[in-house]
C-alpha cells in the first residue's frame, strides 16, 4: 500500500484535481433514464487513484468534486463530496495490486480493479451518500437510495469501460516493449 | 583558479538503459565563465546538465562512474535540494516550471520552501523581479504572460536564491526569434552583473552566439568531441560532422569557397573581419542561380476580410485577406499572440468569424461543420501527444476513417498506403510508444493524410526539435508537397523553416496582415521583422557587409543553392 | 470557461479579510447549515448571507448563469422528493393537513409544502456563501489559509496546484477536442452509448497522457526548487489577521453556538410552527 505523499503525489493530486474539475463539463447522457449522465471524470478519478494510491485518490475525489461543484454550480453538496473521497480512496488502497506502471494491467489485475471499483462505488453511493442525505437534509429514504443506486450504476459502468480502457492503454505504454520486428 | 564544475573520467548510465548515456567526460568550467554545451538530440548534453543539478541520479536513477565536483560538493551526495542552493536550473518547459499562481509567488517559491519569513520574502522577490525586469507584472497569472516573460520569471525564480551557477536547459526552444534574442541579452547581462557561472545547453547555436560565450563544448554520442573558443570552432568542421547547424553566414561563406580563420572572429557577423571573404562571396552571388518561381495560380483557400474577436474591444484578427494556392508550401509567421492560431481555428471552424468569408476552391465553407471541413483540411497539432489517441500505430492512423464508417477493406488499403508514404509501413503493428518523437510526429501526420485532405495545416511542425529531426520532418513534408501536390500551410516562428522550405510567408502582427511576400524579402526587411518579432537573418548582414545591393536576392540564391544540394544534409 | 465563477479583485471589507477568516467562516457556516433544520435560523442565515453578498459588491451577471442552474436543479430535486415521498412532511411534523388532492396517493399537504420550503432555504443558506467565498478570496491566499488552519502544507499545495492548472488543462482540453473533432471524433451528436464512450476515450487519452507527462515536469521543477524538504514553509500570499478578522471569527463562533442551542433546545432539529 502506497501511503507516501511525496512531491510526485502532491503534484498528481493537484493536476488530477484540475483535470477532474475541467471534465465536470463532459457528460455522456444515458438516454434511457432522463436527467442522468455518465461522468467520464469518474474514469479519470479511478485512473489516478489506481496509479498514485489512496491519498491522491481521496484528495482528487474530495477536492475535485468540491471545487467542480463550487466553480460550475456555485454550491457544494457535501453529502456527495464525501462519497467521492471514498471512491478515490478505496480504489487507491489496492494500487499496488493492479501493477499499472509495471505494465501488468491485464487479465487478473483488470478483474481485481473492477471488483474493487464496484465495492468502492457501492460503499460510496449506496451507503455513504444516502445516509448523509438523510442525516443532513432529512430527505426521504426511498428517494435518496434510488438516487444513490443510479449514481452507483452510472459510475461502475463508466469506470468499468472507460477507466479500464485508459488504465490498460497506459499500462501498455509504461511496460517494456517486447522485441519488435519490422515487417515487410 | 579552481574550477567550479569539474568532471573527471565521468560517466552516467540510466537504470533502464544498457549503455552509458555519457562517458569519459573530462571537463572543467571556471567561475564566471559562460559556456555553451551543444550537440544533436540524444548526444547526452541534457544528461550532463542533469548530473550537475543532481536530477541524475537522484530523480532519474542510474549508475555514475568517475568524479564530479560542483562548487566543492558532490551532487549525487547532496541531492537535488542540496544542489539547488548552488545550481539554479531553468528548464526548457518554462510553463511547467511556473508553479505559483502569480509571478510574485513563483519568484518566492524556493524561498517559501526554505521557510524564509514573509517580510524577507517580499524584499527578495522585489529584488529578483527587478533583475529580470518583471516588477510591473508581480500580480500577473501565468496565463497572462508571454513565453518570454514566463522565462524571465523562471530565471528570477532561481536567482532569488543567490546561486553561483545558472544552468539553462534549451532556453530558446519555445521562443520566437526576437524573444530568443532578448533572452540571450538578459542571460549575458546577468552573467556580467550577478557574479555567476552560466552553462547553456542549446542546439540553436547561431542564436546563442548573439552574445559572446567563452567556450563551446560539442557532444556526440555521449562524448565530448570539441571544447573550443567559438572563433576556433566555427573555423573547423566539427559542427557539420555532428549535425549541429552552424550559423548561416558561415555556411554561406563556405559555399562561396571561403576558408574561415579564427583570427577573423567569426563569432558575430556584425564584428567579423570580412575583408578576406568579400570577393569570394560577391562572385558566388553573381554566379549563383536565381530560384524559379512555382505557382499554380489556382486558389485553394481564400480568406476575404475576415475579422474575429472574443471581446468586442479587443479584436484578435482585423480584416485579414489572403490566398493560398494549390500545391503551395507556405508559412504563416508572427509572434505569439499575433493571431496565427486563431486564424487556423477559423479555417477549421472551431471558431466563427464575426465578418468575412472563407472559401475553399471558390466555395464559401461557412455552412460546413468542423467534421466536414476536417475531411478537406487537415490540422496537425504541435505535439503528437496532443493527437495520438490509440495505443497501436495502425489503429491511430485508421481512426479518422473508422469513425466515418469507411468499410474495413478500404481502411486497410488506405492506411497501408499512407504508412508506406510516411515510412512507417514496416512498423505498422507496433505500439506508438515504441517510436521516437519524430516518428510519432509522422504518425500524427499520417492519421491526417489518410483522409486525403486537400490542404494540411501544421502548427509549429518543428518546435523543440534539433536540426536532424527538423530536417527529417521538413524533407518529409517537402516530399509530400512535391509528389502528391499537397498544399501545406505551416504556422511557425522558425525562421530557418520559412526561409528554407516555404515559397511565401504571410506575416501577422497584432491581428493584421503585415506582409505577404517571399521569406527572403520578409527576413531582410527590418521594419517587418521588428513588428513581427522576427529577426533579420544573418545572411542579410553578410550581404550588406559584402556590398551586395540586393540582400533578398542573395538570400534567395543561397536558399536555392542549399535546396539543390538538398539530400546530403540529412 | 467564461461561465466559471472566479475571484474578482475589488476593495470591500470582505475582500480585505484574511483568507483564513473567510475559510473558517465558510466551513462553520456550511456545518451550521447542515446541522440545523430550524426554519427561523435558516431564515436568519439567508438574510445574513444576502446582506454579505450585497456587501461583496458582486455583480449579478457574474453569477446569474450559475444561479439559474442551481434554481433549476432545486426545483427538479423538490419535485423528486414530493414524488417519492409526498408525506415526508407529515412524518416530520406529526400532522397531516390536506390542502388539495393532486395525484392518487400524492395529496398536497401543508406539512409537505413547509418541509419542501425548508429544504429549499437550507440549500440557499449555502449558495451565497459559496459565491462570496469564491469571488472575494484570492486563490493565492486559499492554499496558505488551508495550511494555517491545520492542513499539512503538502496537501494545501495540491490545492494551489489545482487552481494553478485548471486554466491550462481547460485550454489543452479544448485544443484536443477541437483537433479530434476535425478528425471526425465528435463527443456530442447522436451515437450509440458504446460508441460515445469510445469517442470520449479518444479525447481523454491524449489529455490524460499529456497530464502524466506534465506531472513529471512539474514534480522535477518543484524538487529543483526545494519543495518538501522542510517541516514547514512560509507563504508569500498569506494575509495576517486584523481587527475585522477577529470580529468576524468571534461573531461566527457565537452565531453557530447560538444556532445550535436554539435548534436543539427542544431536542428536535426541526422547528414546528403548528405546536
Amino acid at each position: 500500500m502506497n501511503k507516501k505523499f511525496g512531491i510526485r503525489e502532491v503534484v498528481a493530486a493537484g493536476i488530477g484535481t484540475a483535470l477532474f474539475v475541467v471534465l465536470t463539463q463532459v457528460q455522456i447522457p444515458l438516454g434511457f433514464i432522463p436527467n442522468t449522465a455518465l461522468q467520464p471524470r469518474m474514469a479519470v478519478l479511478s485512473f489516478m487513484a489506481a496509479i498514485f494510491g489512496p491519498l491522491v485518490g481521496a484528495l482528487i475525489g474530495f477536492l475535485g468534486h468540491a471545487l467542480g461543484d463550487a466553480l460550475f454550480y456555485g454550491s457544494i453538496w457535501w453529502s456527495w463530496v464525501i462519497p467521492e473521497l471514498v471512491v478515490g480512496c478505496v480504489i487507491g488502497l489496492f494500487a499496488k495490486k493492479y501493477a499499472v506502471r509495471e505494465g501488468g494491467f491485464n487479465g487478473k489485475a483488470i478483474v481485481r480493479f473492477n471488483v474493487v471499483q464496484i465495492i468502492a462505488n457501492a460503499a460510496a453511493w449506496i451507503v455513504c451518500a444516502p445516509v448523509l442525505d438523510i442525516l443532513v437534509y432529512a430527505e426521504p429514504a426511498n428517494k435518496v437510495f434510488a438516487q444513490g443506486f443510479f449514481a452507483f450504476l452510472g459510475n461502475i459502468i463508466i469506470i468499468a469501460i472507460l477507466g479500464t480502457l485508459l488504465l490498460a492503454a497506459y499500462s501498455g505504454i509504461s511496460g517494456k516493449n517486447a522485441a519488435l520486428k519490422k515487417e515487410d | 583558479m579552481k574550477p567550479i564544475i569539474e568532471f573527471r573520467n565521468f560517466s552516467f548510465q540510466y537504470r533502464t538503459q544498457t549503455e552509458p548515456s555519457i562517458q569519459d567526460i573530462n571537463l572543467k568550467i571556471y567561475p564566471g565563465e559562460k559556456v555553451l554545451i551543444t550537440g544533436p538530440s540524444g548526444c547526452g548534453k541534457s544528461t550532463l546538465a542533469h548530473c550537475i543539478n543532481a536530477l541524475n541520479p537522484c530523480s532519474f536513477s542510474g549508475k555514475t562512474d568517475g568524479t564530479l565536483i560542483v562548487d566543492g560538493k558532490t551532487p549525487s551526495q547532496e541531492g537535488v535540494f542540496g544542489m539547488s542552493k548552488t545550481v539554479g536550473t531553468v528548464l526548457q518547459d518554462t510553463s511547467g516550471q511556473f508553479i505559483g499562481l502569480t509571478v510574485a509567488e513563483d519568484l518566492a517559491f524556493a524561498l517559501e520552501n526554505d521557510a524564509v519569513p514573509q517580510k524577507e520574502l517580499f524584499e527578495r522577490v522585489d529584488r529578483a523581479a527587478e533583475i529580470v525586469g518583471m516588477t510591473a507584472f508581480l500580480k500577473h497569472s501565468p496565463t497572462e504572460l508571454s513565453g518570454g516573460q514566463m522565462q524571465r520569471v523562471s530565471m528570477g525564480g532561481v536567482l532569488v536564491d543567490d546561486v553561483s551557477i545558472l544552468l539553462f536547459d534549451e532556453p530558446l526552444a519555445n521562443l520566437d526569434p526576437m524573444t530568443g534574442k532578448t533572452t540571450i541579452e538578459l542571460i549575458d547581462e546577468i552573467c556580467h552583473t550577478q557574479d555567476v557561472t552560466v552553462v547553456i545547453i542549446e542546439h540553436r547555436l547561431e542564436d546563442v552566439l548573439y552574445r559572446d560565450v567563452d567556450r563551446i563544448i560539442v557532444m556526440e554520442e555521449g562524448r565530448i568531441v570539441a571544447d573550443e573558443h567559438p572563433d576556433v570552432l566555427l573555423s573547423g568542421d566539427v559542427l557539420n560532422k555532428t549535425g549541429v547547424r552552424e550559423p548561416l553566414y558561415v555556411t554561406a561563406i563556405k559555399h562561396a569557397g571561403g576558408v574561415i580563420r579564427p583570427e577573423d572572429h567569426p563569432q558575430h557577423i556584425e564584428t567579423m573581419q570580412l575583408e578576406p571573404y568579400r570577393e569570394a562571396v560577391r562572385s558566388w552571388f553573381s554566379q549563383a542561380e536565381a530560384p524559379a518561381s512555382k505557382k499554380s495560380g489556382r486558389p485553394a483557400l481564400a480568406l476575404e476580410h475576415v475579422s474575429f474577436s472574443y471581446e468586442e474591444s479587443e479584436p484578435v484578427l482585423k480584416d485579414v485577406s489572403l490566398q493560398i494556392e494549390q500545391g503551395e508550401m507556405l508559412s504563416i509567421v508572427g509572434k505569439n499572440g499575433a493571431g496565427k492560431s486563431t486564424l487556423a481555428s477559423l479555417i477549421m471552424g472551431f471558431l466563427k468569424p464575426q465578418s468575412g468569408t472563407i472559401r475553399l476552391n471558390g466555395e464559401d465553407i461557412s455552412p460546413l461543420s468542423v467534421m466536414e471541413r476536417g475531411e478537406k483540411i487537415g490540422l496537425v497539432m504541435q505535439s503528437p501527444h496532443q493527437m495520438i489517441s490509440k495505443p497501436m500505430i495502425y489503429d491511430e492512423v485508421a481512426l479518422g476513417l473508422a469513425v466515418r464508417g469507411v468499410p474495413e477493406d478500404e481502411i486497410k488499403e488506405r492506411v497501408h498506403q499512407v504508412l508506406k508514404t510516411c515510412g512507417l509501413y514496416q512498423m505498422r503493428n507496433w505500439p506508438v510508444s515504441a517510436l521516437s518523437f519524430g516518428q510519432k510526429k509522422r504518425v500524427s501526420i499520417a492519421s491526417i493524410l489518410v483522409m486525403n485532405p486537400e490542404i494540411i495545416i501544421l502548427d509549429e511542425p518543428t518546435a523543440g526539435q534539433d536540426y536532424r529531426h527538423y530536417t527529417e520532418i521538413m524533407e518529409f513534408l517537402k516530399k509530400l508537397n512535391e509528389e502528391m501536390g499537397l498544399t501545406i500551410v505551416m504556422i511557425t516562428h522558425d525562421m530557418h523553416l520559412m526561409l528554407e522550405y516555404t515559397d511565401r510567408a504571410i506575416v501577422l502582427a497584432d491581428g493584421e496582415k503585415l506582409a505577404d511576400d517571399t521569406p527572403a524579402r520578409v527576413l531582410t526587411d527590418e521594419s517587418i521583422a521588428d513588428r513581427a518579432y522576427l529577426k533579420k537573418t544573418s545572411l542579410y548582414d553578410l550581404s550588406v557587409r559584402c556590398g551586395i545591393s540586393s540582400p533578398d536576392e542573395f538570400v534567395d540564391r543561397f536558399i536555392a543553392y542549399e535546396r539543390a544540394k538538398g539530400g546530403d544534409r540529412i | 470557461m467564461n461561465k466559471l465563477l472566479s475571484y474578482c479583485e475589488k476593495d470591500t471589507w470582505l475582500h480585505r479579510l484574511s483568507g483564513v477568516t473567510k475559510l473558517v467562516f465558510f466551513l462553520l457556516w456550511c456545518l451550521t447549515s447542515a446541522l440545523t433544520y430550524d426554519t427561523r435560523i435558516l431564515l436568519v442565515m439567508i438574510v445574513i448571507s444576502a446582506v454579505l453578498f450585497a456587501m461583496s459588491k458582486t455583480e449579478w451577471k457574474q453569477i446569474s448563469t450559475v444561479f439559474k442552474f442551481v434554481m433549476f436543479f432545486m426545483i427538479v430535486n423538490l419535485c423528486a422528493i414530493f414524488m417519492f415521498s409526498p408525506y415526508q412532511g407529515t412524518a416530520i411534523y406529526g400532522s397531516k393537513t390536506v390542502l388539495t388532492g393532486f395525484l392518487p396517493g400524492h395529496d398536497i399537504t401543508r406539512e409537505e409544502l413547509f418541509y419542501l420550503f425548508n429544504v429549499l432555504i437550507k440549500y440557499f443558506t449555502v449558495v451565497p456563501s459559496v459565491f462570496i467565498f469564491l469571488v472575494t478570496t484570492d486563490p493565492s491566499e486559499f492554499a496558505a489559509s488551508l495550511n494555517l488552519v491545520g492542513i499539512p502544507y503538502t496537501i494545501a499545495y495540491s490545492v494551489a496546484i489545482a487552481l494553478r492548472y485548471i486554466p491550462d488543462v481547460q485550454s489543452d482540453f479544448t485544443r484536443i477536442r477541437n483537433a479530434q473533432e476535425a478528425r471526425g471524433i465528435e463527443m456530442s451528436g447522436k451515437a450509440r452509448l458504446h460508441d460515445r464512450i469510445k469517442r470520449t476515450a479518444s479525447i481523454l487519452f491524449p489529455l490524460l497522457f499529456s497530464t502524466m507527462e506534465h506531472i513529471e515536469t512539474v514534480s522535477n521543477a518543484m524538487e529543483l526548487r526545494g519543495f518538501g524538504k522542510k517541516k514547514k514553509r512560509t507563504w508569500y500570499a498569506l494575509k495576517g489577521l486584523h481587527r475585522n478578522d477577529y470580529l468576524v471569527l468571534i461573531g461566527t463562533v457565537l452565531f453557530m453556538a447560538a444556532a445550535m442551542i436554539i435548534t436543539y433546545a427542544d431536542g428536535n432539529r426541526f422547528w414546528n410552527p403548528w405546536i
